[in-house]
């Protein structure tokens, strides 16, 4: 039973997506019950593989074979193969986690947004799926199922982009589908010339082709699959869609979009590290310049929003950046030993980035609950109203600025300081956004929170929203005062895992 | 030596992006995206075909030179997806027309 784990966790939320409708129609409580008990079933199956990986090395497994450790019959992959080794079960407990503790947190969040029970059935379901497909794209080690898995969030977060049903969301919809839907064709070209060279969609088994001889039609479908990857992952140059469908998603959901922005940079990242093996300056650089320019950008242009979501969203475009300075800098001086701290300071800050700006967004999602408004000049003194809600604020404010006791200090420590070695201009950089960062948000503290007190309707937030947003807070705190235990635990094997590309290949060949 | 289904492919591909980047109604850059799948469906395919193949069949070909299977199979999958990204789209498209009243993406607040 347990040697199915990594399939299982695909197919379980894939599953409980399409039983929601129906189950939906027994009763609403049932439903919430039966999503969440799906969600904490992959949960669990998530952390036994994080626990198998650790101690017992790379787990693959082939769909449809007699037995899932037959990968290879005589040296060649067959079938569709997934493989999971330390950062991509890392990736996927992050993803997993917030979107259980989103869904939680959606229980009362989405009877005060919409009375329509089919609605929430669909949201719930295409939740679901999209889930699913974050999953399913961390633990492929196929090229052709990461398009598949990759279509699959596209489509369902674009159909949850239109959740609202209003002309401005399903603008961010089109908008957004056109994005991913061009990104999604390019992946597809450079896997085709990747089949035409080869015969193979194995990552591991391509892996091993390269490294013996690195063509130029190589470098044209590396061109073709990074920038198809990086549209899905929106830094910069290429953000202007995600802005959009983080103000126009419900809030809990941002939270899962985040994630699976950082399920793109795990993509990104094993396909830089791992397949094409290109640890150089070259390609290291272009991920330090989208990432210094996505925290320049999104720290600017989020001093000058007015409304709450959508400058939280070009916050998480900064921290996004921050997350590709540490894994550029980490490809870019892969031999030395700055490398490989700056490496784990990335991926430690997926982590952190998930917690954070997660945190804040459900904030966001809280203050919509309570007052049903998100625009920074309607709101004001609401410290008085829910002194709880104003110290969760401070904790992720503080946290996302990068300021001690809290994980975001750690993470970016690491970040500056081997960022530092390779060039200290970028060092500068990040600092400076750090510090604008925390103006920015000690500025919508104090109109949000503080002065005369908030004098409208104030709906009670119920408990297992504060619950939720109050665990994620401890993490943060815990994850900032003992950051060795998860650095020395989780992040260094991840990025052993990142760095020692043979033994991915070792995995299936 | 270039075939000529590569050809069609890039001509394909160029031109659907042509549409995208500098068309202004929704329904257009629909099409657009449609007409860039096949072609990268069609390239898909080109891949596997050998001359004088026929269909990947094993029981059909003993002994008789086969096109490759796997593109075919990759290729059914990519049209399915494709069709359920354009069906997604031409909602949206819809949608946006019954909220605004046109097609046009200059009168609607977004650029393509």
């Amino acid at each position: 039973m347990m040697e199915h784990a990594p399939a299982l966790a695909i197919a379980i939320p894939l599953f409980a997506a399409f039983a929601v409708s129906l189950i939906g129609k027994i009763g609403k409580r049932i439903r919430n019950m039966w999503v969440i008990l799906s969600l904490i079933l992959t949960e669990l199956l998530v952390i036994y593989l994080n626990y198998e990986i650790l101690t017992n090395g790379i787990h693959t497994y082939a769909l449809g074979a007699a037995l899932p450790s037959l990968i290879s019959p005589g040296g060649f992959p067959v079938r569709i193969i997934l493989e999971i080794d330390a950062v991509n079960a890392l990736v996927s407990f992050i993803v997993i986690s917030i979107t259980l503790a989103a869904v939680v947190y959606c229980w009362r969040f989405m009877q005060a947004i919409s009375k329509d029970r089919e609605h929430i059935d669909r949201f719930y379901s295409l939740l679901l799926l999209f889930t699913a497909g974050m999953i399913g794209m961390s633990f492929t080690g196929d090229f052709f199922t990461l398009f598949v898995f990759l279509e699959l969030t596209s489509v369902s977060s674009a159909a949850l982009v239109s959740f609202f049903r209003d002309g401005e969301s399903f603008e961010a919809a089109f908008k957004y589908m056109i994005i991913s839907a061009i990104g999604a064709l390019f992946l597809l070209l450079g896997i085709g010339i990747l089949y035409s060279q080869y015969g193979l969609l194995n990552m591991a088994a391509i892996a091993k082709e390269i490294m013996l001889h690195m063509s130029f039609l190589d470098k044209v479908s590396l061109s073709l699959i990074v920038s198809a990857i990086l549209l899905k992952i929106g830094p910069v140059p290429l953000h202007m869609w995600k802005v959009d469908i983080y103000q126009k998603l419900p809030a809990p959901l941002v939270a899962v979009c985040i994630t699976s922005s950082l399920v793109g940079i795990y993509v990104l990242s094993r396909i830089l590290f791992s397949v094409f093996f290109v640890m150089g300056s070259l390609s290291g650089w272009i991920i330090i310049i989208l990432g210094v320019l996505s925290i320049f950008v999104g720290v600017t242009m989020s001093l000058l929003q007015k409304n709450l979501k959508r400058m939280m969203a070009y916050a998480a475009i900064a921290e996004i950046g921050y997350v590709m300075l540490g894994i550029g800098t980490g490809l870019a001086a892969a031999s030395k030993d700055f490398g490989f701290i700056a490496l784990s300071g990335g991926i430690l800050h997926t982590l952190n980035d998930a917690l954070n700006m997660g945190l804040l967004f459900l904030i966001t999602g809280a203050i919509f609950y309570a007052t049903k408004k998100t625009d920074i000049r309607d709101l004001g003194g609401l410290a008085h109203r829910s002194a709880s809600l104003s110290a969760l604020f401070i904790i992720g404010m503080l946290a996302v600025s990068g300021l001690p006791p809290f994980n975001g200090f750690v993470s970016k420590l690491m970040i500056y300081e081997s960022v530092f070695c390779l060039n200290p201009l970028l060092a500068v950089v990040g600092i400076l956004g750090s510090i604008l960062m925390l103006a920015i948000f000690a500025k919508v503290f104090v109109s949000v929170f503080l002065g005369t007190p908030y004098r409208r309707k104030f709906k009670k937030m119920p408990a297992s929203m504060m619950a939720v947003m109050w665990i994620i807070a401890l993490f943060i705190l815990f994850l900032g005062m003992f950051p060795e235990m998860a650095i020395n635990n989780l992040v260094t094997p991840a990025a052993d895992a990142l760095i020692n590309h043979e033994a991915y290949m070792g995995g299936v060949i | 030596m270039i075939s000529l289904p590569f050809i069609a492919v890039i001509i394909l591909v160029s031109m659907a992006l042509f549409a995208i980047i500098f068309k202004r109604n929704l329904i257009k850059i629909v099409m657009a995206v449609h007409i860039m799948g096949s072609g990268v469906n069609l390239f898909l395919i080109s891949l596997g075909y050998t001359e004088g193949g026929i269909a990947p069949i094993f029981t059909n070909a003993p002994g008789m030179q086969m096109v490759l299977p796997t593109p075919q199979a990759l290729v059914l999958t990519s049209i399915v997806i494709n069709i359920a990204v354009v069906a997604l789209m031409l909602s949206f498209a819809i949608a946006i027309y019954a909220r605004y009243g046109t097609f046009d993406t200059t009168k609607v607040r977004l650029k393509g």
